[in-house]
């Protein structure tokens, strides 16, 4: 059986990001967008 | 671009993501100056800004500028090793825009690891065999004296 591929979970908080960014060493990707929602 | 396995997979492991939508926080689209949609930009974890990429990219160039960003991250913390890894993926997707920034600063991260004067040779060399006709080739050439 064909499993789906896993979604990004993104937040929507820079600022929380960026300390969690600094916690994990992992660099954040912010993405904008306008796409209607 | 995002419903692509090897990018969800790629963001997922290895970046903090957020998506930032215009109507739900236009103050943080002033305070990194967006202009157009959409824009990828990459943070080092203190907050500064690696890179962006405006406008949309098909799976695979996409895919190349997030190795890119990974790259450029680890540079700029001067982590070589790591840098030369995540550019030499970016240098794979040999059909993609960032495959030839990537071997040149596969190269660069090699360099200053080492600084051995030898290896910029090298790369020059590299360069007059493959991507011959783009920007990153012309960078080695001053290189080669």
């Amino acid at each position: 059986m064909a499993t789906a591929a896993k979604e990004i979970v993104w937040q929507h908080d820079v600022d929380a990001a960026i300390a969690e960014s600094a916690r994990t060493h992992r660099p954040v990707l912010l993405d904008f967008t306008a796409a209607p929602q | 671009m995002y419903p692509a396995p090897a990018v969800t997979a790629l963001i997922d492991q290895q970046f903090v993501p957020v998506r930032v939508h215009i109507k739900e926080n236009p103050t943080a689209w002033k305070r990194f100056g967006i202009r157009w949609t959409p824009t990828v930009m990459a943070l080092t974890p203190d907050g500064k800004e690696v890179r962006r990429v405006e406008g949309y990219l098909p799976e695979d160039e996409f895919l190349g500028q997030l190795y890119l960003d990974l790259g450029y991250a680890c540079a700029n913390q001067k982590d070589w090793k790591n840098a030369q890894h995540w550019f030499d993926e970016a240098s794979k997707l040999e059909n993609t825009d960032a495959a030839p920034e990537g071997l040149y600063w596969e190269g660069v991260a090699r360099y200053s690891a080492t600084h051995d004067h030898t290896l910029l040779r090298q790369i020059t060399e590299t360069f007059k065999k493959r991507y011959t006709n783009t920007s990153w080739a012309k960078r080695t050439i001053v290189w080669q004296k």
